[in-house]
């Protein structure tokens, strides 16, 4: 491979691509030799390249906005660069479907970029954590404050020179507590109290954190003449049952009616990200449980399949087809779950979510049977899955997905569908143009409530789902109603899925057709690193986004490998947090009660949101 | 009409209500169908994939019957028949352990040379993960998973740090809890002793063609060793082979009869726990 990423980042002489036809002087450089093709933006043009993408080539949708801190590359690819911060964007088309394009800004230490946000409204909450977790600013960013870490937090937790309180060592696995024995905790180590500093000239005893979101901030201005009323700020959470986990509403309300609306995270950060880069590539599959608890197994298969993408492994045909079988049921349960849960925020407590969650336990029982765990799944590997499927549990399922499941789901559909206070409560509340929703990267079910088109598993399919025959409901209203019906809606063609998935899977358990073990590297059970001794995965140099169509939106992973055991970026493009983009927008203007069933039917997760 | 999606929905819930109810009322409700009944109360259920209605389980008392699969907490083996611990301290299980909650010191000899054998080994389950990654990568199959989940102690230190004593459970309790893949794994280890003892035998044939193919060159100049000899070295033999033999099986005796203690103990304390 050619140091051509070393030359480039040297001068800035324009390359020749068909952009700079377009933006003069745009493109400096590209690293071709890349798992993917990746292009390099001369800062000063950012904007103009991205007005120019949205407007004239139908990029309008920016699905990542991420950044790596090349401080202390391993690899010899890009040891070269000069500046130390890359920010990565990652451009997609709804109109057009398939792949990314991938621009790469090189920022110095203490240098600023041009906030993407007046072209991709999207970029808002993305930005904040970039410069929550890198320390790099964005040169107009509406509301540039730090989302994950609070404002006492002292550095940039993802920088790699950054050390957590009870750090041990820059990678797994360790050597501190073996092979020496005896033991003691790390909290011991440098007690709780010790170990804290603040940032320069910021004094924990006379700081109060202030309401300084905009635009919560700004009370509404009256005009001489007016009734003169007082707004309120309320905050919802984060203690609330409404918020779905620990999770704030920072909202501004005039009597019932919302004037403004922020989304306040980060009460469950535990830095994933930083976690990730420390752990082996293996390592990171059981954390990946942890990001949205409902749907491990969507989890695990995109990483999965960012890393097979980066390694180059084949999977199995068979593995292929259990794996498809996971997701669309983890999307059948994540569904029923999101609907019982849109109707407890709307007041019926319980019942809906009770029914569904009954069908949920059924689907549960069958991921334990074959993986051991109800929600840790931990189930799919590089190369395959870990385990081939029990004997029986394919009649099982069959039933699942040819009976039960779709006599659950016409249940549910009796149940609420016509319920009068169901749409009274859900016709016109939340709406936002579906040309919002695309500029505010929101994903998943909520832009197919608003009538776009817009599916991974058709836009750029991944596994083997081109092989099914399946639709991707849309629904045109884009409101509450429209959001909890298209849940129902996927729910159904998830279980047609499965139904062709179980009618087709090939080899039996019993027959033990060499069915699940990987293609390329035979090493027995089942998997390329599961074969015995067998666990350090070096895969090559180059990076990797893969995305999936997760059941809450589009799950994204960004990785760079430096050719170590190590990742060296390990990004999570969580669809959670970047769907509360729309939370604020969405919520102006109507009633308290309905900001609860506004966040319901985005249908987070904290553990994703936060990270 | 106004309110008919209103009955619609009272509909399918007082359909789940008797469906509920209904079954309940029998003698045997069939969600106690297939189910293992302990005596006082106490049943391990199996629920069915059809079950309708309620599927509340009445824990503690009902339990579900739990997969082989399910993964809670790693346990170390004892290999009950040749009486030592399978593992061999190599830190596999360390190495790929995602919180790396895992430490092992190595045990060594008398003139302290490291030998392949643990001296200590401990779990923090406190930070374990349940992953089950240590029990796929031991090349020994000396750690497996637990089914074993409810742990509830008082004090984080010492009563969650497990070390060797409590992790080791003998291989015929990971046999109970785990059949299908204790099968596989001993027809695999079986097929491979056989194959390993074939290699030996085909070794030592060889071996002893050679040496009398040797011994036949050489048998004319060299001088035999006079029967008295022979006769010493043989009974020698045969007592540190005896004395060996009766070392071991002295040993395992006190190893099972000490598992068995503990196994009594155990259910003892159960029984005047549940008392």
């Amino acid at each position: 491979m050619s140091d051509e990423a070393t030359m480039v980042a040297e001068e800035a002489p324009a390359v020749e691509h068909s952009l700079n036809d377009a933006v003069p002087g745009a493109i400096i450089g590209e690293w071709a030799e890349e798992t993917e093709k990746a292009l390099f933006v001369a800062p000063d043009k950012l904007l103009p390249l991205l007005r120019h993408l949205k407007e004239n080539e139908a990029y309008d949708y920016l699905s990542s906005l991420t950044c790596t801190d090349y401080l202390s590359y391993g690899g010899k690819k890009r040891g070269g660069i000069s500046e130390r911060f890359d920010v990565v964007y990652h451009l997609f088309s709804t109109a057009n479907k398939g792949g990314s394009l991938n621009l790469h800004v090189r920022v110095p230490e203490g240098d600023t970029v041009d906030s993407a946000t007046s072209i991709y409204p999207g970029a808002n909450l993305q930005e904040s954590e970039v410069y929550d977790l890198y320390g790099i600013h964005f040169a107009g960013h509406p509301n540039l404050r730090r989302v994950l870490t609070w404002d006492g937090f002292h550095g940039h937790p993802m920088r790699k020179d950054w050390k957590e309180a009870y750090f041990e060592e820059d990678a797994k696995p360790f050597r501190s507590r073996h092979p020496k024995g005896g033991y003691q905790w790390q909290e011991d180590k440098l007690p709780w109290g010790k170990n804290a500093t603040y940032p320069p000239e910021w004094d924990p005893e006379t700081w109060e954190k202030p309401i300084s979101y905009v635009p919560v901030s700004q009370a509404p201005h009256h005009k001489p003449g007016d009734i003169d009323t007082d707004s309120l700020v309320i905050n919802f959470g984060p203690h609330h049952p409404s918020t779905h986990g620990v999770f704030r509403m920072l909202t501004r309300v005039e009597g019932e009616t919302i004037i403004a609306l922020e989304p306040e995270m980060g009460y469950l950060h535990r830095n994933h990200e930083k976690i990730g880069e420390r752990n082996t590539w293996l390592m990171n599959m059981p954390f990946t449980d942890r990001l949205d608890y409902i749907n491990s197994m969507s989890n695990n298969w995109a990483y999965a399949l960012a890393v097979e993408k980066l390694a180059g492994i084949e999977v199995p045909e068979r593995a292929e087809y259990i794996r498809v079988i996971m997701a669309e049921f983890s999307r059948t349960l994540n569904h029923m779950w999101g609907i019982g849960f849109i109707l407890n925020d709307l007041g019926a407590l319980q019942t809906p979510a009770q029914y569904a969650i009954e069908e949920r336990e059924m689907i549960l029982d069958l991921f334990e049977e074959v993986s051991g765990a109800r929600l840790m799944c931990n189930y799919m590997r590089f190369g395959g899955v870990v385990r081939d499927l029990t004997p029986g549990w394919v009649e099982r399922a069959r039933y699942l997905a040819n009976e039960r499941l779709p006599r659950a789901l016409d249940m549910l559909d009796r149940l609420l569908s016509d319920n009068e206070i169901v749409r009274g409560r859900g016709y016109g509340v939340g709406y936002l143009p579906p040309e919002d929703l695309i500029a505010l990267s929101i994903s998943g079910p909520m832009l197919r409530a608003a009538g776009i088109k817009y599916d991974v598993r058709k836009a750029e399919p991944y596994g083997i789902y081109d092989r099914f025959e399946f639709d991707i409901p849309t629904l045109s209203d884009g409101d509450i109603y429209a959001r909890y019906y298209i849940r129902l809606l996927e729910a159904r063609e998830a279980v047609r899925i499965l139904q062709q998935a179980l009618r087709d899977i090939p080899g039996g358990e019993v027959q033990g057709a060499p069915a699940y073990a990987s293609a390329t590297l035979d090493q027995g059970f089942g998997t390329i690193m599961g074969g015995k001794g067998g666990y350090t995965l070096r895969p090559p140099e180059g990076e990797v986004y893969h995305r999936v169509e997760a059941p809450k939106g589009e799950l994204g992973f960004y990785l760079v490998s430096d050719g170590k055991a190590n990742p060296f970026r390990y990004h999570v493009r969580s669809p959670s947090f970047i769907n509360l983009n729309g939370l604020g927008p969405m919520s102006v203007g109507y009633k308290v009660a309905d900001a609860v069933v506004i966040l319901g039917a985005i249908d987070i997760v904290l553990g994703e949101v936060d990270r | 009409m106004f309110g008919s999606g209103l009955l619609k929905g009272l509909g399918v819930t007082i359909k789940h209500i008797a469906e509920t109810y209904i079954d309940d009322g029998k003698d045997s409700p069939s969600r106690y169908e297939n189910s293992i009944d302990l005596g006082n109360g106490r049943k391990i259920i199996r629920q069915s994939m059809d079950q309708e209605g309620l599927l509340t389980i009445q824990y503690p008392e009902e339990r579900r019957l739990l997969p082989e699969r399910f993964r809670y907490i790693p346990m170390l083996i004892w290999d009950t028949e040749k009486n030592e611990d399978r593992c061999t301290a190599c830190g596999i299980c360390a190495k790929v352990c995602p919180p790396q909650c895992i430490w092992i010191v190595r045990d060594s000899d008398d003139a302290g040379k490291p030998i392949t054998r643990p001296a200590e080994f401990y779990i923090d389950i406190s930070v374990c993960m349940s992953c089950s990654f240590c029990a796929e990568f031991c090349p020994f199959d000396a750690i497996k998973m637990n089914h074993d989940f409810e742990l509830a102690v008082y004090d984080r230190y010492p009563n969650l740090i497990y070390d060797k004593a409590e992790l080791t459970v003998p291989v015929e309790y990971y046999a109970t809890l785990w059949p299908v893949q204790y099968e596989q794994e001993e027809t695999v280890r079986h097929q491979k002793e056989e194959e390993d003892k074939r290699k030996a035998e085909e070794k030592a044939r060889k071996a002893a063609e050679k040496k009398a193919a040797a011994e036949a060159d050489k048998s004319a100049d060299k001088p035999k060793r006079s029967s008295e000899e022979i006769q010493a070295l043989k009974e020698r033999a045969a007592a540190a082979a005896k004395a060996k033999q009766s070392d071991g099986a002295d040993a395992k005796k006190a190893r099972l009869e000490e598992l068995k203690r503990k196994a009594a103990e155990r259910a003892k304390q159960r029984r005047e726990n549940d008392e």
